[in-house]
């Protein structure tokens, strides 16, 4: 035992053996679920889209910095892989953007009814690939 | 004679010293959170739009928005939002998930270091663009 906080985490499992209790995030007990699902999904597009800010302080240092820093930027996001990144960008922005809107209203206690919950975890879905599909659309048209 | 309040607390010593248990600090992290989240929404579908009209802009054209200081305004309060919720985001996602404290703790001022330094870069960047021209 490294920590004495570890002493609270004995406990019997039903066939009587000891074990150490799961910490988070013990998804292994679990069954996967739409709500758990999209949950950890809020996490991963967060983190994902904190990644990708290195791309928002490349685009705007070179900008500050030279004609030739700022041509090799474009060049790499006008690339297809660049083009795949930015896609992937603007789909895990869009994910974080309405999940973070169901949560602020999960904050201000509206839709705590599970039908409510599944209802509104269906339509983050529908928006993210909806306003997704419309940036590069409106891009493509603009652009 | 009338007593003095008294309150019983139930940590030990040692458990406070070392910032065991609540640090009370957690409401006041999650409220941050929630607030940066509330500004980001106006300013992240702001910058979309601005992005339509920027993506394979010459860098010229770049300069040209910034100078408007509406718009480096609202970018400087972009970027220093942006990266203050992401800090607090990775922040909590470390304690969720590392459970060694030195390692922990190590990631998370490597974490804050970083996010800090990229967000200076940003917005001197930015004031680079919209002062200097």
């Amino acid at each position: 035992m490294k920590d004495v906080r570890e002493a609270l985490f004995v406990g019997t499992a039903t066939d009587g053996r000891t074990v150490r209790r799961p910490l988070s995030p013990h998804l292994q007990v679990y069954k996967p679920q739409i709500t758990s699902a999209l949950s950890i999904f809020h996490r991963i597009t967060g983190c994902a889209l904190s990644v990708g800010t290195l791309l928002l302080v490349w685009w705007l240092v070179a900008a500050a910095t030279s004609d030739a820093a700022f041509a090799t930027v474009s060049m790499v996001l006008h690339s297809w892989i660049g083009h795949l990144v930015l896609f992937g960008w603007t789909a895990a922005l869009w994910y974080h953007f309405c999940a973070g809107i169901r949560h602020l209203a999960w904050d201000l206690g509206k839709g705590f009814e599970l039908p409510q919950v599944h209802a509104s975890g269906a339509l983050v879905l529908i928006a993210t690939a909806a306003l997704t599909l419309l940036t590069w659309l409106i891009g493509a048209v603009i652009v | 004679m009338s007593k003095s309040p008294t309150q019983t607390i139930m940590r030990s010593g040692l458990g406070r010293a070392r910032g065991l248990g609540s640090a009370k600090s957690g409401t006041a992290h999650w409220f941050a959170e929630r607030v940066s989240s509330v500004a980001l929404v106006p300013l992240t579908l702001w910058f979309i739009l601005a992005l339509f009209s920027l993506a394979g802009a010459p860098r010229a054209a770049v300069g040209a928005w910034l100078a408007s200081p509406l718009n480096a305004a609202l970018m400087l309060a972009l970027i220093l939002i942006t990266f203050q919720h992401m800090a607090m985001g990775l922040q909590v996602v470390m304690e969720d998930y590392m459970h060694e404290e030195k390692p922990r703790l190590l990631a998370i001022l490597a974490m804050k270091g970083i996010t800090g330094i990229l967000a200076l870069m940003s917005i001197i960047a930015v004031l680079k663009l919209a002062i200097g021209g």
